[in-house]
């Protein structure tokens, strides 16, 4: 008798009654569902994050520095040239970042939204912008400290109608006229990199209260290097500071790395609940065993009169638990793709975001054998028993 | 002379009620040849069922010996005594005992998928062993969808396709009417002239006397052993009525 055999005379015996196998696969289902979907969503989440710091750039690292007040202990933009220069294997391109805090007035209207920062004319090639018309910053303009600016996308449509160049734009009372307008970043409108205003970073530093730069975004190779770009960040900088607690090496990477495991420790830990019930699932399949046991003590009987040996009667039950526990898991797994569609997009139509709940495939196959597994481990006890059935007993039963 | 297909040598088997031991077979010795047709007859209680449970090997006696075609069942193992019933047995029982949800070629079918036959193989002998008692026609069907007699000649086909050298039939007509109880029989008497060996266990004297020969027990002891006429002319009891098959 083949396993194949076996497997069928299974089905046959699980279709002979639906509604109890139905009932039997529940838990079981409702495991594989709940694993399937909180897999979906953790993935989801995952890929959301990723996306939305890799508009951030996962390929910088961000330097701060508090400093110490009035002491000689300085990091000039010089001296952190020279750094990235001496380190071209993990640090590739430099831009200050100088946080500009004056009031912008386009036209007659005051923009709340707008950020305005200086940087160097390395920054669109570190974040990866393209200039979509006009020109970008360059160096005869950080050099001269030119009043000139390239706006976003955001501002050239909005004030402008797409027509901004040779137009001026009133920061904190300096003029700049527009350069050059940044390519389009993100899909929706404002509070974006759209409505940034770019100025170059001496003159933003010219016009600031303190005229020091406190900010750098330092370009790395990949998201992979970050760990040892922020060491030599970290390393030059305590070598000037001598105490780690006036400067700050952050990187987008770094962070990103840091939500993803949370997620993982998140989504294992609310899969172990879910896997519960699988457990309490596998604890039905067990209950029915039993009760299919007794019920067909008989058949048992004339089974082992006929020639079967326990080995058989034994392999039959526990494939049939592990087929109903196959077939729940199956079930499941059709059920937790549907669900993932269908939260996919209520996500998307009710908070406006591409989170896509996306179940991998290997969770699927992981849920598929471990609620056969269940059928297995809890189906043996009850097969146990069955074969272990004296057949004069079984046969005398009615 | 041959060897004998079935021998018992003092056999005894006995269970423990309570405080008690009931001795349901006790120094039981006789042999069946091969080709025989023989009729272990005795009332509820006189150890004929525990006999057909030690020749059925679904049971193995406490002492004595037991040989089957020469080897000893007490030596054997729960395996061993499986492929023994498998092989050398085919089972007649009262209630038919046929399996419902099968059809009734797939019932048929169940002693050889044990034996290992191919799924082919097995169709095509439960076929035709099914025709030889007149049920080709009735393949698919099931079991609840025949009458007594269908179901008892199912259950014959099932005990002959594995082609066993034993036929052990406990009560094969207790639980039909009369009439088909005797086609039954006759069915029996037909399979002991085409040479094979038939053991008929039953309580009533009048089915008995289908044998050659009668093996009588009672109260766990062999009253009479000997061909089946001169039994009746010794034992010349009232024939018990299928009114008493309290089972029936």
């Amino acid at each position: 008798m083949s396993l194949l055999e076996s497997v069928e005379l299974s089905i046959k015996n699980i279709l002979a009654s639906k509604l109890r196998a139905l009932l039997t696969m529940l838990g079981i289902i409702i495991g594989v569902t709940a694993v399937i979907l909180i897999i979906g969503l953790g993935n989801g989440v995952k890929i959301y994050m990723a996306d939305s710091f890799k508009s951030l750039g996962t390929n910088t690292i961000n330097v701060m520095i508090t400093g110490r007040g009035s002491s000689s202990r300085k990091m000039t933009v010089e001296q952190m040239y020279e750094l990235v220069a001496k380190n071209p294997k993990y640090l590739l391109r430099l831009s200050p970042s100088v946080r500009m805090t004056g009031t912008v007035k386009i036209g007659n209207e005051t923009s709340s939204t707008t950020t305005s920062i200086g940087v160097s004319e390395d920054y669109f090639k570190i974040k990866s912008y393209t200039i979509a018309s006009g020109r970008g910053l360059q160096y005869s303009d950080i050099l001269d400290r030119s009043y000139v600016c390239v706006v976003g996308s955001y501002i050239a449509e909005n004030y402008f109608a797409n027509n901004a160049l040779g137009k001026t734009i009133k920061i904190g009372g300096a003029y700049f006229e527009i350069i050059g307008v940044n390519s389009k970043q993100a899909d929706n409108a404002s509070s974006t990199t759209d409505d940034y205003i770019f100025v170059p970073y001496t003159t933003a530093a010219r016009l600031s209260s303190t005229g020091t730069i406190t900010n750098y975004v330092v370009e790395i190779p990949s998201v992979d290097d970050s760990s040892a770009a922020i060491k030599i960040m970290n390393d030059a900088l305590y070598e000037i500071f001598a105490n780690s607690n006036y400067y700050m090496v952050r990187s987008m990477g770094e962070i990103l790395n840091t939500f993803t495991s949370m997620v993982n420790i998140m989504v294992m830990v609310l899969s172990i609940i879910a896997g519960i019930s699988l457990v309490v699932g596998g604890i039905g399949i067990m209950n029915i065993m039993l009760v299919s046991v007794t019920e067909r003590t008989k058949e048992i009987g004339i089974r082992k009169a006929l020639g079967a040996k326990e080995r058989y009667i034994l392999t039959q039950f526990v494939i049939e638990a592990a087929t109903t526990s196959g077939i729940g898991g199956f079930i499941g797994i059709a059920l937790g793709y549907i669900l993932s569609g269908i939260a996919t997009s209520f996500i998307k139509s009710a908070l406006q975001t591409n989170l896509p709940v996306s179940p991998t495939a290997s969770s699927a196959l992981m849920a598929f054998g471990i609620s056969a597994g269940i059928g297995i481990v809890f189906g043996y006890l009850p097969a146990k028993k069955a074969a272990a059935l004296n057949p004069i007993d079984a046969l005398r039963n009615e | 002379m041959e060897e004998a297909l079935i021998e018992f040598r003092e056999v005894s088997k006995h269970y423990v009620m309570g405080d008690t031991i009931v001795k349901a077979v006790d120094l039981i010795s006789f042999k069946i040849m091969k080709g025989e047709f023989v009729a272990i007859v005795g009332q509820s209680g006189s150890g004929k069922s525990t006999c057909m449970n030690i020749i059925g090997c679904l049971d193995v006696p406490t002492d004595g010996l037991y040989l089957i075609n020469g080897r000893n069942v007490g030596e054997m193992n729960k395996n061993e005594l499986s492929e023994i019933r498998n092989q050398m047995i085919g089972f007649i029982f009262q209630q038919y005992n046929l399996l419902p949800k099968l059809t009734v070629v797939e019932n048929v079918e169940v002693p050889l998928m044990y034996a290992g036959a191919s799924k082919s193989d097995r169709r095509r002998r439960a076929i035709e062993e099914l025709s030889n008692v007149g049920l080709g026609e009735k393949l698919k069907h099931y079991p609840n969808q025949l009458s007594g007699g269908q179901q008892q000649r199912v259950s014959v086909a099932r005990a002959l396709v594995g082609n066993p050298a034993i036929l052990l039939a406990d009560e094969p007509t207790g639980a039909l009417d009369s009439k088909t109880g005797r086609e039954v029989l006759a069915l029996f008497q037909r399979l002991h002239k085409s040479g094979r060996t038939i053991v008929l266990i039953t309580h009533d004297n009048s089915i008995a006397a289908t044998a050659e020969r009668i093996i009588r027990l009672e109260d766990g002891h062999v009253v009479y052993d000997g061909p089946t006429d001169k039994e009746k002319l010794v034992h010349a009891e009232p024939t018990e009525g299928s009114a008493e098959n309290e089972s029936a």
